[in-house]
C-alpha cells in the first residue's frame, strides 16, 4: 500500500492546489503532517492502510462543495469518511487523494416529532439522532452495533442494518431525503417530504459507498416506540435444532424485531468474557426479541415458544426489564471480541442466504471447517439470514492465511450456491472486491461503472472501492483481525 | 396462472429496436397508460411473460415475471395464507406486476408497511442495449452493488424493461375491518398520532369529515384495538378503492394530483381525500398548476400528477437544470440510445 508520492507533504499537486484548500477551510481544517494523517490511514478494517496526500476537515456544507470543486479543478481523488469504522475498506485513502473527513459537520438541525422525522448533518452519530428524539417518544431504528460512533453520513453510504433491521428494514428504507454534492461540487436534493422523487437517485445514493457524492444533510424517518419489549434465549442441544428453529420461526410469519444465533465456540467465548453462564450443555442458542403492542408481545412470545420447544430447546429464558434484556444481549454483542481471544486472528465472512437454507449451509459450513483443519466461530443475523462466519487462525504460522482465504472462498460459493450473496452488510469496499466478481457478470459489473460515470465521470470519488474492474476479479474475500483487535474495539460489532 | 418465459422474445425485440434506434412503448396489462407523459414507440408486450419464477412460503419471499397480473399473483399467495407486504395498487383486472413496479405506486398500507420499493429485493432487466442483468438478490440484506433494482421502482419503464422481480411477503391477516369516526382533521390526526405505535393500522384515510382506519392481525389484537378507537364499522372497499385509484372522487374528470407532505400537514379545503395518515393528499384540479407546487412547497412537501389532459406535462416539476442533468446522465448509463418508454417522464428522455 506504500506510495512513493505519498511520503511527500505536497504529495503531486501544484502549489496553487494546495493555497486553495487554505482559503477554503478554517485553520485547524487542513492536516498534512504525517502524525497529524496517520489516524486517518485505515478504517475499521486495519489491514488494509495508506497514507493520504492530506486530510481535510470542513465545517459546513459550502465548504465540503468548495473542497470537492477545487478537487474536481486539479484532478485530485477524495476519499469521503464519517467516523472511520467501516468494515470492508472503504475509508481507505488513496495515497495521491486527500481524505474528506465529515465528522465536524455534526448538527442534528432539527427533530419534527409531528412530521415524525430529523433533519441531521452526515457527522452526527447514529446513536445520537435517537437520543434527541428520545423525549418525543420517537427512535431511529437502524442500530448498527457500532452505533455509539458510526456516523449517518457513513451509515447512508453502507446501507446500514443492526439487530433490528428483520422488522424495521435498513437505513434505505428509513431515510427520506438527501442533500448531497456530486465530485464536481454541484449540490443536489433527492427525496423529499415521503422519499419519493422522479427517478430513485435515494435509493441508487443509499448503499453507494461513497462513490456516487457526498451527503451533506440527511433526513430521516424517526418511528414511535413500541410501548413493549421482550427477549428470549433459546438453548438447543444441536446447531442444526437452532438453526431450524430460526427457519421455522421465520416461515411461520413472525417477524421479530431481533432473530440472532450463536454456536458452540461463540458461546464458550462470550460466557468466558462476560462471566454470565449460558445453559449448560447448550450446542447453540437462539436469542429473540419481540416488541409492539402488549398483545403483540404476549402472542408473539407463547409463539417462539412454542417452536423453540417443538424444535428441542431445553432451556428457555425471558427477559422482560432493561437491566434483564441487557444481560440477556450482552453475550450476543461481546461475541466478536470475546472470539478475538480464541486465536490469534480471526477472518469475518458477511454472506446472506435464504432463510430456508441455514441447517444446510451451517452444514457445509462444518464440513469445510473439519477439512480444512480451522476452527469457524457462528454467530450472526439468522432472522435476516446474513451469516458472519469466524475463521480463527494464526497469520504467524507459513501458509495458513492462503488455506482461510482458500476457506472463505469456499464458505461464500455455498452462499452464492444457495441463492444468497457475498454481503449483507459490510459493504463492498477493498475488501469483497474480489467476491464482486463472484456475483455479478461483466455487463452488470459495467453498468455500475456506467452510473459511476454518470455521478463522477472522472472517477475522484473513492476510486477503485466497491466495484470491480473486469480485470480483477480472481477470488472472494473476508475480513481479517489480528490478535483480536479490532479498531474501537470498546465498541460492539456485528 | 399462465407461466412463459418470454426473455428471448424480448432481448430480441430491445436488441432490434436498439440496433435501429427505434423507440419501444413497454407494454404490460395496459392499465397504466393514462400516467405520466403520453407513451409513444412501437408497442413491446410484457404480458406473455408471465408466472412464478421461485416461490418458496416458508421464506416469505416470491420472484415473478413482470407481465404477471397483480390479482392472479395475489390469488396464487392466498392458497398460501400470504400476501403482498405492501398494497400493490391495480388499475384494472389486467394490471401486471411490471406495471405497478415501473409506475411506482404504494397503497395506503404505505406508512405501516411501507412502500413498494421497500419490498423490492431484486430485479431482473433488459438494458436498452439489450442485455439481461441482474440486480439485488433473493435476500433480505444485501450491500453488494449500486441498489439499481430500487432505482426501477416508480422511473416508468425508461431505465429498463423489467423482466422479473424478487418481493417480500407477509402473513394474511387474521383480521382486517375498518372503522370509521366523524371528527375534524386536526383530531383525526392526533388520534392517530397516538395509536400509531400501539394498534395494528393498516391505512388511515380522512375523507368528507370522516376518519377511516383499518386494522390488520390477529383477532385478539384487533378486537383491542377497536375497543380503543370506538366508531362505527366501515367496508374493505373504502381501502381498496384508494389502493386501485377508483371509486368515486378518482372517477371525477380532472387532473389528480398526489401532494407528498409530512403527516402534519394542515388541511386545504381542496383536499378531498387524505391519505397515508396525513402523508399523501390527493387533490382533483382544474385550476393553475403552479397553485399546486406552491401548495405542496408551503407545506414543506412535494406535488406529482398522477394523471391529467395535458399528455405533454411530466408527473413530476422539473428539477434544477444539474440535477436534471444528472438524471438525464442516469437515464443514458442505462438506456444510451434513449429507447426504452422515452418520454414518459420528461420529454428530452
Amino acid at each position: 500500500m506504500s506510495n512513493p508520492l505519498a511520503q511527500s507533504l505536497q504529495g503531486p499537486w501544484p502549489a496553487a492546489f494546495w493555497r486553495g484548500l487554505r482559503r477554503i477551510l478554517p485553520a485547524d481544517g487542513l492536516l498534512q503532517k504525517p502524525l497529524d494523517v496517520a489516524a486517518y490511514e485505515c478504517d475499521g478494517l486495519p489491514v488494509y492502510r495508506a497514507r493520504p496526500a492530506a486530510v481535510v476537515l470542513p465545517r459546513n456544507a459550502v465548504q465540503v462543495g468548495q473542497v470537492l470543486a477545487l478537487c474536481s479543478e486539479y484532478g485530485v481523488p477524495v476519499v469521503p469518511r464519517g467516523a472511520g469504522t467501516g468494515l470492508s475498506g472503504g475509508a481507505l485513502p488513496h495515497p495521491e487523494g486527500i481524505v474528506l473527513g465529515l465528522a465536524r459537520l455534526n448538527r442534528i438541525l432539527a427533530i419534527d416529532p409531528e412530521g415524525r422525522r430529523a433533519v441531521v448533518e452526515p457527522g452526527v452519530r447514529n446513536l445520537a439522532v435517537s437520543e434527541a428524539a428520545a423525549p418525543f417518544g420517537l427512535f431511529y431504528a437502524p442500530d448498527p452495533s457500532s452505533q455509539i460512533a458510526c456516523t449517518i453520513g457513513g451509515n447512508v453510504a453502507e446501507n446500514a442494518g443492526g439487530v433490528h433491521c428483520l422488522k424495521y428494514g435498513l437505513t434505505t428504507h428509513n431515510v427520506l431525503a438527501l442533500k448531497f454534492f456530486t465530485a464536481d461540487g454541484v449540490l443536489h436534493e433527492v427525496g423529499g417530504a415521503t422519499g419519493e422523487g422522479p427517478l430513485d437517485l435515494l435509493a441508487l445514493m443509499t448503499g453507494s459507498e461513497g462513490l456516487l457524492g457526498v451527503a451533506v444533510e440527511v433526513t430521516v424517518r424517526l418511528r414511535p416506540r413500541p410501548p413493549a419489549t421482550v427477549a428470549w434465549l433459546a438453548a438447543f442441544r444441536s446447531l442444526a435444532d437452532a438453526a431450524a428453529s430460526v427457519s421455522h420461526v421465520v416461515s411461520d410469519g413472525l417477524v421479530p424485531a431481533g432473530l440472532e444465533l450463536m454456536d458452540t465456540l461463540a458461546l464458550q467465548a462470550a460466557q468466558d468474557y462476560t462471566r454470565i453462564p449460558y445453559p449448560a450443555g447448550a450446542a447453540a442458542v437462539v436469542l429473540a426479541e419481540v416488541d409492539g403492542d402488549e398483545a403483540a408481545v404476549t402472542q408473539d412470545g407463547e409463539r417462539l415458544r412454542e417452536i423453540f420447544l417443538a424444535h428441542g430447546a431445553f432451556a428457555l429464558q425471558e427477559a422482560v426489564s432493561d437491566e434483564d434484556r441487557r444481560r440477556l444481549w450482552l453475550g450476543r454483542k461481546s461475541a466478536f471480541p470475546a472470539v478475538g481471544r480464541l486465536a490469534p486472528d480471526y477472518y469475518c465472512m458477511d454472506g446472506t442466504i435464504p432463510r430456508r437454507a441455514l441447517v444446510p449451509v451451517l452444514a457445509a459450513i462444518a464440513v469445510l471447517s473439519r477439512d480444512y483443519g480451522l476452527p469457524v466461530a457462528n454467530v450472526f443475523h439468522a432472522g435476516d439470514g446474513n451469516l458472519h462466519p469466524l475463521i480463527l487462525y494464526d497469520a504467524a504460522q507459513p501458509g495458513e492465511l492462503a488455506r482461510v482465504e482458500a476457506l472463505g472462498a469456499e464458505i461464500l460459493r455455498v452462499c452464492l450456491a444457495h441463492g444468497g450473496v457475498i454481503s449483507g452488510e459490510h459493504g463492498v469496499g477493498v475488501e469483497k472486491l474480489d467476491g464482486m466478481c463472484a456475483q455479478f457478470s461483466a455487463a452488470e459489473l459495467a453498468t455500475f461503472h456506467a452510473l459511476k460515470a454518470a455521478f463522477d465521470p472522472h472517477h475522484l470519488l473513492n476510486p477503485g472501492k466497491a466495484v470491480p474492474t473486469p480485470a480483477r476479479c480472481i477470488e472472494p474475500g473476508g475480513m481479517h483481525v489480528h490478535g483480536g483487535r479490532l479498531p474501537f474495539s470498546h465498541l460492539e460489532r456485528f | 396462472m399462465v407461466s412463459h418465459d418470454d426473455t428471448e422474445g424480448l432481448v430480441a425485440a430491445v436488441r432490434a429496436a436498439y440496433a435501429s434506434a427505434d423507440p419501444l412503448e413497454i407494454r404490460g396489462g395496459g392499465t397504466r397508460r393514462h400516467l405520466g407523459r403520453a407513451p409513444s414507440g412501437t408497442a413491446l408486450s410484457v404480458g406473455g411473460h408471465s408466472g412464478l419464477v421461485e416461490y418458496d412460503p416458508s421464506e416469505f419471499v416470491v420472484t415473478v415475471r413482470a407481465g404477471t397480473r397483480v390479482d392472479e399473483l395475489a390469488a396464487r399467495l392466498a392458497e398460501a395464507g400470504q400476501v403482498l407486504a405492501v398494497d400493490v395498487p391495480r388499475l384494472g383486472a389486467a394490471s401486471t406486476i411490471g406495471g405497478a413496479i415501473a409506475t411506482g405506486l404504494s397503497g395506503p398500507s404505505r406508512p405501516y408497511t411501507g412502500a413498494l420499493r421497500d419490498i423490492v429485493l431484486g430485479a431482473r432487466v433488459i438494458s436498452g442495449t439489450g442485455e439481461v442483468l441482474n440486480f439485488g438478490g433473493r435476500v433480505l440484506k444485501n450491500v453488494a452493488g449500486f441498489d439499481v433494482s430500487r432505482l426501477m421502482v416508480g422511473a416508468y419503464g425508461t431505465l429498463g424493461l423489467i423482466l422479473d422481480v424478487t418481493l417480500r411477503l407477509a402473513p394474511r391477516p387474521e383480521v382486517e375491518e375498518v372503522r370509521q369516526l366523524a371528527c375534524a382533521w386536526p383530531q383525526a390526526r392526533s388520534a392517530l398520532a397516538a395509536w400509531e405505535a400501539a394498534l395494528p393500522l393498516s391505512g388511515a384515510c380522512y375523507e368528507r369529515g370522516v376518519l377511516s382506519v383499518r386494522l390488520s392481525g390477529t383477532e385478539r389484537r384487533v378486537a383491542k384495538a377497536r375497543a380503543v378507537i370506538g366508531g362505527d364499522p366501515g367496508a374493505l372497499t373504502v381501502f381498496t378503492h384508494l389502493r386501485d385509484l377508483s371509486g368515486d372522487f378518482f372517477a371525477q374528470g380532472g387532473d389528480l394530483w398526489r401532494l407528498l407532505v409530512p403527516p402534519d400537514a394542515p388541511w386545504d379545503p381542496v383536499e378531498t381525500v387524505i391519505d397515508w395518515g396525513g402523508a399523501q393528499r390527493y387533490w382533483m384540479w382544474a385550476g393553475e398548476v403552479s397553485a399546486v407546487y406552491a401548495q405542496a412547497q408551503a407545506a414543506r412537501g412535494q406535488a406529482m400528477r398522477v394523471w391529467g389532459r395535458d399528455r405533454g406535462a411530466s408527473p413530476w416539476a422539473t428539477p434544477p437544470p444539474a440535477t436534471q442533468a444528472l438524471m438525464a446522465r442516469v437515464k443514458a448509463a442505462l438506456d444510451p440510445r434513449g429507447i426504452l418508454n422515452r418520454g414518459r417522464l420528461y420529454p428530452d428522455w
